[in-house]
């Protein structure tokens, strides 16, 4: 019997969560379809998210494409399927082929998938050939748009480094409507490997808290700068990657585990920390960045619609 | 003699691709380290180096911790395999956002070179701050030249001098301390 889980309308980081409570009860070995059929819009942590649910589980699960042709097409120009033909069996239909010129121009970066440095290399090359873009829409000055690109590639190397798997990352910029009003850039990057807790607890004679969880290892991660390496040198990426958004009025979200961490601006009013989630392994981060504003902003209502 | 190291023909010797122009990834910054190095061990056993970013596009956290972060510390440790002084040169303020992160937290701290000349920067001690600007502005002193402008005693301004040295941030001449690039200005 196959079981079919649900993906909500709108796909983000918050409503991926149904995805993974409904999984939760499942076993390992149930035969289950993804329904994306009714999704109407997916965010860049949504798409990256179900592929990496896809590496999440032994059995090739199958997935039910969504059934707007607007949606569909969209995800196709954002390369979902290219790299979901590998992982799901795909039922319905979809663009097999995304035509030259048809790259949508708020697609920063396509879904790429990450698992050495190499790509990380590739990645950062590709986002500096749009920096003009980033500059134009999210009215960043060129240093926003350098510190950028080191924010991507630390959250690349994220994967490369301490993942033992590949993952995948994908760059956006949308209109936020109802929480921010300005527009957006988007980094989401997620991979189904080691997560931060077993991570650091490969650290040779690491000796942690009687309170040692998901939360526990992703607050020594993202706010202390922890790593499994002895080097004191180590740690620093995601320290930067915080000082950087700090300047920027940036949103960093981590999800490991369990748990979920995030570094909240003041125009958000997301919880600082999450726990008890259903668990999903590996590593999935989603950075956020606003266009550069005059006005003070303060956090909107909860579950702001996007446009692209 | 003064030596010169362009960091972005370095990258290309390094990386499997001739595109790439940023110095990005631990792995990355490790093989640039290593060709440095190779590069310093056919220069001699006392060498000023001019460190050249003009070409390079940025610079990440985790890359500046293996070029510069770990080349700073391999010559500034008690048995260096030489004598190697630094400069850094053509480094931007989009450099300087990962390069400062990586000397604050390793404690190290380096010349850069700007139009207007040699400068110190990093994470440093007062006193060593102060010392190595007076002697930048004094262009040549000796210990006890350096107490008398200071207004130390001359053991606290030997022992300034001394951390100085061991940073590779000035060099001995004789009985006198010069900064590193005192020429350039």
């Amino acid at each position: 019997m196959t079981t079919v889980v649900n993906v909500p309308p709108s796909l983000d980081d918050q409503s991926f969560e149904d995805v993974l409570r409904q999984l939760a009860p499942l076993s390992a070995d149930a035969k289950i379809l993804i329904d994306t059929r009714h999704v109407r819009w997916a965010s860049p942590y949504g798409l990256v998210a179900l592929l990496t649910l896809a590496q999440s589980r032994p059995e090739r699960m199958s997935l039910a494409v969504p059934d707007l042709e607007e949606t569909a097409s969209y995800w196709a120009r954002a390369g979902f399927f290219r790299q979901a033909e590998e992982l799901y069996d795909l039922h319905g239909v979809y663009p097999k082929r995304v035509g030259a010129g048809a790259a949508d121009s708020n697609v920063l970066l396509e879904i790429t998938a990450v698992g050495k440095s190499e790509d990380v290399h590739d990645v950062v090359g590709r986002i500096q050939q749009k920096a003009q873009l980033m500059l134009r829409d999210l009215q960043l000055d060129a240093k926003a748009t350098v510190g950028f690109a080191m924010t991507l590639s630390e959250v690349c190397q994220n994967v490369v480094e301490h993942a033992g798997r590949g993952g995948w990352v994908m760059v956006q910029t949308y209109r936020w409507t109802k929480r921010l009003g300005r527009r957006v850039v988007v980094i989401a990057v997620a991979d189904a490997g080691v997560g931060f807790r077993q991570s650091l607890e490969s650290a040779p004679g690491k000796e942690h808290s009687d309170r040692w969880d998901d939360a526990a290892a992703l607050e020594d991660a993202v706010i202390r700068g922890a790593s499994r390496f002895r080097d004191p040198g180590r740690g620093q990426g995601l320290a930067g990657v915080r000082r950087y958004l700090g300047r920027w009025e940036g949103k960093l979200a981590v999800r490991s585990g369990t748990a979920r961490i995030a570094i909240v601006p003041n125009w958000d009013d997301d919880v600082p920390l999450a726990e008890h989630l259903p668990p999903f392994p590996g590593a999935q981060v989603q950075v956020t960045i606003p266009e550069r504003s005059t006005q003070p902003t303060s956090p909107r209502g909860r579950g702001g619609a996007a446009q692209r | 003699m003064m030596n010169h190291i362009d960091l972005s023909t370095v990258l290309r010797q390094t990386v499997a691709c001739a595109l790439y122009s940023n110095l990005v990834t631990r792995p990355t910054g490790a093989a640039v380290r290593g060709q440095i190095e190779r590069l310093l061990s056919e220069m001699g056993d006392r060498t000023l180096t001019v460190i050249d970013f003009s070409q390079v596009s940025m610079i990440d956290f985790s890359c500046a911790d293996e070029v510069i972060a770990k080349l700073l510390l391999r010559y500034a440790e008690d048995n260096p395999p030489r004598e190697v002084y630094f400069i850094f040169r053509g480094v931007t303020d989009e450099h300087w956002e990962a390069i400062d992160a990586v000397l604050e937290r390793r404690g190290l701290a380096l010349v850069v070179e700007r139009d207007d000349g040699v400068h110190v920067a990093g994470a440093l001690p007062d006193d060593e701050r102060r010392a190595w600007q007076m002697v930048h502005q004094l262009g040549r002193a000796a210990v006890a030249e350096l107490a008398g402008v200071l207004g130390e005693e001359t053991v606290v301004a030997q022992r300034a001098l001394d951390a100085l040295s061991r940073r590779r941030l000035v060099m001995k001449v004789e009985d006198d301390y010069i900064v590193v690039g005192a020429d350039r200005g």
